[in-house]
């Protein structure tokens, strides 16, 4: 892919994200609302709701720091920077030299740590249970991220997900146990991550188990507009991730035709929706578990990862 | 650097600025003999041992390792200058330094000995500056007998090695084989190891480096344990020669892995700011340990890429936390001078009073928590290849024994992240929960000065740890016979040739832009800022009544890290909590109580002291025999020692 396509694919990935992000969020509320028996409101309300709180002033306490105010647009840099390494409808963009899963991670570290410091900065009980909950939250899931990454290291050669992708896309890595258990690893990986149902409820009003939303209770205004963002952007960022890994078909080849962009970018979407109906009927049936059993799920999730690697020593006698 | 202490006897206030004048000048000199690549250099010196002789000599190794301590110094020194709560022991500063230099330029096993041994002496002085306070005390009776432990293994380990000489070369020509190899491995463990801070000898660390003045451990902390490595790298990597089996890096990597996991865990636990930054060292520590038991283990299997990959690691991680630990703990020293006190608890919102520190404090943090695209993130990155790189070497055994490495690692630096987010989040954030903190005062302009030197050299290496490990290339050559060469680029740090690897500039890059992006799209918003109350879920502001009252309300650093408490702390440091809740009517307070046992404590010194006890009661016994009993004691001692020697004899 020559650079002006590459840099134009990198462009168009980054506006479909950002523009689909908030949608993502409004097909997944509907849709819940659906099978709760519920109307629902519309799926554009996200982006009517991003614009209302945009118009709206932002209330900051007498006692915020520079970091409060700092920390919104930090938290979305680092997720916006994200996306920009994870390939969503074509390979070979611009920047997949740089898209290593470390880094990513990484990004979203910054992202994680950014909420985490606001959460702390007014100086409310509420801010702080939700930084440690997430940090401790954190400590738990970064293990298994890495041995994710260490599986698909074993199995492909690099870290770098464009690379993971193309090996996916040419089939020569078929089917395998260890993708099979890496998968379920990375699923609830991303659940934790996003702070959706079981661990965690985004639309939670009952203050002792909010994480995220307890972090973030203190903003307003343009403010929590960002912060709203960031959350479905990371949401759609973790669907692409896992879509571009486990089911890589679909996605243009680096030196394809702009014409088959058309054909990954219906794929991409389709990808999503059909994580968005998972995700969907996940959420309907299963109840929010308490806080001192997210580790325990995550360390069946570490189990997994742990599982898949050593299915691999065995089956390959890997060297 | 020992003429300024002799000069710094006579005027101690001149100690800092000698030091860090003569620092600078080593820092400068250590660069420019790794940028112009000079080979190798040898000096005998006719003071010394009779008829031996002292040898100095500078390679790459020693150099990488020069210039981090230097760097560091001239920055501690720096911060010292115009403080005058130190001057009865600022002559042992430059000296301290210079027992650091000495043990890295040295070229046979005398001076190393004595190098090392200065700086245990010297820094023991330094830690027992304030000796009136009795923790200081105990940390530093601590620090002397882990001290004087170690000081007896490197002399055995240098006897062990000093076969035919002992000078390098010598002990190169004769590298020890056998029970003598694995004797050398464990004792270099020990002796130098637990200056290191390598599990289990790490327990002295936290104590003893937040004893010492703010400067002092920002050296102990950031340089003398990677002075320590060095011994550890030099004994293993070179004295011992290339010919050791690939098994001998394995223990590195099971204690870097303990080391990486437990130092995390307990940098979220402690409440003092400089014992948790000394609990991360331990955890930093045991990342770098990895990185040359990998090194170790992969040269054994003749795979020298991947050698040089783990080597590199280390190398870059080492430069990395030798350049971010010294600005941590000379911040939390500002924070003791300017808010009175280091406890979390009584500190909070000082990024209002102190905010060019708090600032700096945050970067510092940043590069702890390995968030990209600091020189913390570089290391850990390659850190995290040269593992993934590891299953490589084959074997079942080895290969799981990475994958737990790797998990552990992970866990590791997301603990050390929270630890980080601790830090910052209690103590610079929030609300003062002390009128202490609440009218604590910005740090003076040197300390400020240090601070924002060494952070500005952090965030280039973070930049381009490429331009690093370039330098470092003989070192690597030294450690593992190959280079990291191509694979070190000044805009791309690959694991591997013609691989896509990480480019740090262009993180920046990324991020500054979306940042930027962001920051200008913000203007169509409404601007428009109104400063009220805290929200709070709608809890009132508190009453005048309690002016510190309220601010207790918030997470402390106890609180924070009580889910952790909960769901490792448990297994992992026996951590027991006792609620005392007073009867209904009885007006007094509730009280928590929450007890942590180090791993090691259990493990290793609590019996060390049952058998020491022991051993002193049967010596008590004999105090009171009759002198009968006594000569027949020493007939009997004569009888065995002879047949002993007849018994050799006859072997």
């Amino acid at each position: 892919m020559s650079i002006v396509l590459g840099f134009i694919a990198l462009c168009l990935h980054l506006a479909l994200m950002l523009a689909a992000a908030p949608l993502l969020v409004g097909v997944l509320r509907k849709f819940k609302a659906r099978l709760l028996g519920r109307t629902g409101a519309p799926v554009l309300q996200p982006y009517r709701d991003l614009a209302r709180l945009l118009r709206k002033q932002a209330v900051v306490a007498e006692n915020a720091s520079a970091v409060f105010v700092l920390a919104p647009a930090v938290a979305l840099a680092g997720t916006i920077a994200a996306v920009a390494l994870v390939p969503s409808f074509t390979l070979g963009t611009s920047t997949s030299a740089a898209s290593d899963l470390l880094l990513i991670g990484g990004m979203l570290a910054i992202s994680r740590v950014a909420l985490a410091l606001a959460g702390m900065d007014i100086g409310t009980a509420f801010g702080g249970i939700g930084a440690s909950r997430e940090m401790t939250f954190a400590a738990f899931a970064e293990p298994v991220m890495l041995l994710v990454i260490f599986t698909l290291a074993l199995l492909v050669g690099t870290t770098n997900l464009d690379v993971i992708a193309t090996v996916g896309r040419e089939a020569s890595l078929g089917l395998r146990v260890s993708l099979g258990l890496v998968l379920a690893a990375v699923v609830v990986l991303a659940i934790v991550e996003n702070g959706r149902i079981p661990v965690d409820n985004p639309a939670t009003h009952l203050e002792l188990t909010m994480v995220h939303e307890a972090m973030v209770l203190e903003y307003a205004g343009w403010q929590l507009a960002l912060i709203e963002f960031t959350a479905a952007l990371k949401l759609l960022l973790w669907m692409t991730l896992i879509a571009a890994v486990f089911c890589p078909f679909g996605m243009a080849a680096p030196d394809a035709s702009p014409l088959y962009w058309l054909l990954g970018i219906v794929a991409w979407a389709g990808k999503v929706a059909v994580g968005t109906v998972g995700v969907g009927l996940l959420e309907i049936s299963i109840a929010k578990m308490r806080v001192f059993r997210v580790p325990e799920f995550l360390g069946v999730a570490l189990l997994l990862a742990v599982l898949a690697a050593v299915f691999l020593f065995v089956s390959q006698g890997f060297a | 650097m020992n003429v300024a202490a002799l000069l710094a006897v006579l005027r101690p206030m001149l100690a800092p600025v000698l030091t860090a004048l003569l620092a600078g000048c080593g820092a400068v000199a250590a660069l420019s003999y790794l940028v112009m690549g000079a080979p190798a250099v040898t000096l005998d010196l006719p003071i010394g041992l009779p008829g031996a002789g002292i040898t100095l000599a500078l390679d790459g190794l020693s150099a990488v390792f020069l210039l981090v301590v230097f760097l560091a110094s001239t920055a501690a020194a720096a911060s010292a200058i115009g403080d005058h709560h130190y001057t009865e022991t600022a002559p042992f500063l430059p000296a301290f330094v210079g027992g650091m230099a000495l043990a890295l330029v040295a070229g046979d096993g005398f001076s190393l000995l004595l190098g090392f041994e200065a700086m245990s002496v010297t820094s023991l002085v330094l830690v027992l500056s304030t000796h009136r306070d009795g923790t200081v005390r105990q940390g530093g009776l601590l620090y002397g007998g882990m001290a004087a432990l170690g000081a007896l293994s490197l002399i055995m380990v240098v006897g062990l090695l000093a076969q035919r000489g002992l000078s390098f070369a010598a002990m190169r020509a004769a590298p020890p084989e056998g029970w003598r190899a694995i004797l050398v491995l464990a004792l270099v463990l020990v002796g130098a190891g637990s200056k290191a801070g390598i599990v289990p000898l790490h327990t002295w660390l936290p104590p003893a480096h937040a004893a010492a003045p703010a400067h002092v451990s920002a050296l102990m902390s950031g340089v003398m344990t990677k002075v320590a490595l060095y011994v550890v790298v030099r004994v293993l990597f070179d004295l011992c020669g290339p010919a050791q089996p690939a098994w001998f890096g394995v223990p590195l990597i099971v204690l870097g892995a303990a080391g990486a996991l437990l130092g995390a865990l307990r940098a979220n636990m402690e409440g003092d700011i400089k014992a948790a930054l000394a609990c991360s060292t331990i955890e930093n520590v045991g990342l770098i340990t990895i990185g040359f038991g990998v090194a170790l283990v992969a040269r054994g299997a003749d795979l020298p890429a991947l050698a040089s990959l783990g080597a590199a690691a280390a190398l870059l991680h080492i430069v990395a936390h030798g350049l971010f630990k010294p600005l941590l703990f000379l911040g939390a020293g500002a924070i003791q001078d300017g808010a009175g006190t280091r406890r979390l608890d009584r500190l909070g919102g000082l990024i209002h009073r102190m905010p060019v520190t708090s600032a700096l404090l945050i970067f510092g943090a940043v590069n702890l928590a390995a968030l990209p695209p600091t020189a913390g993130f570089a290391g850990e990155w390659l850190l995290f290849q040269s593992v993934l790189g590891a299953p490589r070497i084959g074997g079942f055994a080895v290969q799981v024994l990475v994958c737990v490495t790797a998990g552990l690692m992970a866990m590791g630096a997301a603990l050390a992240a929270a630890a980080a987010v601790r830090l910052v989040g209690v103590a610079l954030l929030g609300r003062p929960r002390g009128p202490r903190a609440a009218a604590a005062e910005e740090a003076g302009p040197w300390k400020l000065r240090a601070m924002s030197g060494v952070a500005s050299v952090a965030f280039l290496v973070g930049l381009f740890p490429g331009s690093v490990l370039r330098l470092a290339g003989p070192a690597l050559r030294t450690l593992t016979g190959a280079e990291m060469g191509e694979r070190a680029g000044l805009a791309v740090l690959t694991p591997a040739l013609d691989m896509p690897g990480y480019a740090a500039l262009l993180t920046l890059a990324l991020l500054l832009l979306a940042f930027g992006a962001i920051w200008f799209l913000r203007q169509f918003a409404d601007l428009r800022t109104t400063r009220g109350p805290a929200w709070d879920c709608g809890f009132g502001a508190s009453t005048a009544r309690l002016p510190f009252g309220d601010p207790l309300t918030q997470y402390s650093g106890g609180g924070f890290s009580q889910p952790l408490r909960r769901a490792l702390g448990h297994s992992i440091l026996a951590a027991r909590e006792v609620v005392s809740m007073p009867e209904p009517g009885d007006t007094s307070a509730a009280r928590i109580e929450v007890t942590l046992r180090d791993p090691a404590n259990a493990w290793v010194f609590a019996p060390f002291a049952y058998w020491r006890d022991k051993a002193s009661g049967i010596a008590d016994t004999m105090q009171f025999l009759t002198i009968r009993q006594i000569l027949s004691v020493m007939v009997g001692v004569l009888v065995l020692f002879l047949i002993v020697i007849a018994v050799i004899e006859q072997l």
